[in-house]
């Protein structure tokens, strides 16, 4: 980092002394070094927006450990760290080459595995690339831990981060976002708009997050004999509205960062980023007010990031005028579908299907709707296909993967062990051994 | 010898302490405890679910006093934890048989 920044102090140096010596230097003459420093630039930016979306690891950790119950924090803890370092190593060797290697089909790439594309006289830029979509990769990764969280087996758990950052999210990866690098994608072909990813992203995560709670079952306790609902209260509120506010932050490298280039269309990108999450935020706000009687907490932190999740696709395209609307909508579809979910038992603990799934979905509709340069019924078409597309690969090929996984190890910890906490018979551990316990319902 | 315990509201706490405290009462033991009466607790919302909350925080006071003193402190606390809303809290008074001292090992009245 220091380095680069002297690098680009010296050339500014060096430009202003050859300036000094002859006068009559143009932008063209001068072509090379503006290039370089250019180049530099779009460095320094994409790996400090990929270092930004690596700290909603942060974000989606401290958000599940909130939502759930103390006995689990250890589990969380643990799942996230693992789905990131296992998930890197798998985009390593197989993702990056199934979503961004050359692509004759349109379907799958099939070069650079292993990170085979660089060499150490070559261009570097494959690795700043590669930095960046590892961070993407881990993001849809890690969403599906929320909704499973409090009842799946570890090493389940494991299997499935292999074969998510491996498989799952490269295939669907390379249709939208191939020709980023070496590929060249079906999808992306048809003009279909998925600026940051609302869909490779965030549904990809929220529909192998909804396969794998239908797989699971709802948490033991969650319901009723006679039907109802016993809501399971998240352990720490702090926690996850700290997770929410780093996610929010995270963003600002998700969605601006995917310009992998320094230039000026960051700036609207950084503000439809930020509108879109507010907007979430205030009318997740107003519907839980005006549905259930009070300003729920909850609701109000999922609807920021439904606001997120929304103007993904389109932030690089639509007004921030028109984020806002996307993200008000956003804020509204997450209470609904969050009630909507609990009402049809996909237990999901931290909403990550309602903010992922469905407003990763609504966000790239919303991408052709808003789209500033007019939409046509073939932009919509285009983008209901993707989204379509999206569902029935990822739940498909992600309800397969839990399905065998469930039949062959096992996917779900035994009743007892999941009264006892996944802390204690996972991990032999306890996340605040200096508390007491105050919740003695046998769940 | 007497031993009264007091469930009150939490925040009434530190009156009842000083109360207690002005009319010489010179020790004290609470624990945080969660219990219902009549008013039978409260409901609560997570994420769009109602649900019951039976057991409602208090604190319990133990204070164990010379026989003399019970009637001025039985009224002190009744006093002072009063807000006049359901969720007061009760005063429970019993006889004691025997207080020890572990220090010292001195017994009865001089243990208290």
């Amino acid at each position: 980092m220091k380095t680069l920044i002297l690098t680009l102090l010296l050339t500014v140096i060096n430009l202003s002394m050859s300036w000094a010596e002859d006068g009559a230097v143009t932008p063209e003459s001068n072509k090379t070094a503006i290039d370089l420093v250019q180049a530099h630039a779009d460095y320094v930016w994409t790996l400090v927006a990929a270092a930004l979306v690596f700290f909603m690891q942060a974000g989606f950790a401290l958000v599940e450990a909130g939502f759930t119950r103390a006995k689990n924090a250890v589990n969380i803890m643990m799942k996230n760290l693992m789905d990131f370092s296992v998930g890197s190593l798998a985009f390593w060797a197989i993702g990056f080459g199934l979503m961004f290697g050359v692509s004759k089909s349109g379907w799958l790439g099939t070069s650079g595995f292993f990170l085979s594309d660089f060499s150490p006289d070559g261009d570097p830029w494959v690795l700043a690339f590669w930095m960046f979509q590892v961070v993407f990769a881990a993001t849809a990764a890690t969403i599906v831990s929320g909704a499973m969280a409090e009842r799946t087996r570890f090493v389940g758990y494991l299997i499935y981060s292999v074969f998510i950052s491996a498989l799952i999210y490269p295939v669907f990866g390379s249709w939208a976002w191939g020709s980023l690098y070496h590929g060249n994608g079906w999808l992306e072909g048809l003009g279909f708009i998925d600026f940051a990813g609302s869909t490779v992203v965030h549904s990809v995560g929220g529909w192998a997050a909804l396969a794998g709670t239908i797989v699971l079952g709802p948490r033991l306790g969650k319901y009723l004999k006679n039907g109802g609902i016993k809501p399971i209260l998240g352990h720490n509120i702090p926690l996850a509205a700290l997770g929410v506010f780093i996610l929010w932050l995270g963003w600002f490298g998700f969605n601006p960062g995917s310009t992998t280039s320094a230039s000026k269309d960051i700036a609207m990108i950084f503000v439809n980023t930020n509108l879109a999450a507010a907007a979430g935020a205030v009318l997740a706000m107003f519907t839980s007010w005006i549905k259930f009687g009070k300003p729920d907490v909850g609701m109000s932190l999922n609807g920021a990031l439904a606001g997120l999740v929304a103007i993904t696709a389109g932030c690089a395209n639509v007004s921030p005028t028109s984020s806002i609307i996307i993200g008000a909508i956003a804020g509204i579809i997450v209470v609904f579908a969050v009630v909507m979910f609990d009402r049809i038992k996909v237990d999901d603990p931290v909403g990550a299907i309602s903010v992922h799934g469905v407003n990763g979905a609504w966000g790239t509709l919303a991408a052709g709707i808003f789209n500033m340069g007019g939409t046509t019924g073939k932009i919509i078409g285009v983008q209901l296909l993707g989204i379509a597309a999206c569902f029935v690969w990822t739940f498909t090929a992600a309800y397969i993967l839990f399905k065998i996984i469930d039949m062959t190890i096992g996917l779900r910890v035994s009743a007892e062990e999941e009264a006892k906490g996944l802390d204690l018979v996972e991990h032999a551990g306890n996340s605040y051994p200096d508390f007491e316990v105050s919740s003695y319902s046998q769940q | 010898m007497k031993k009264i315990e007091a469930i009150i509201k939490p925040f009434k706490l530190d009156e009842v302490k000083d109360a207690l405290n002005d009319i010489g009462v010179t020790g004290m033991t609470i624990s945080e405890v969660k219990g219902f009466g009549r008013q039978r607790g409260h409901k609560e919302i997570y994420r769009g679910a109602e649900y019951q909350v039976d057991f409602i925080p208090k604190i319990k006071i133990d204070v164990v006093v010379d026989s003399s003193m019970e009637d001025k402190v039985v009224s002190i606390i009744s006093e002072k934890a009063n807000t006049g809303k359901i969720g007061d809290g009760k005063i429970f008074v019993s006889t004691l048989d025997k207080v020890i001292r572990i220090r010292t090992g001195e017994t009865g009245k001089d243990a208290i």
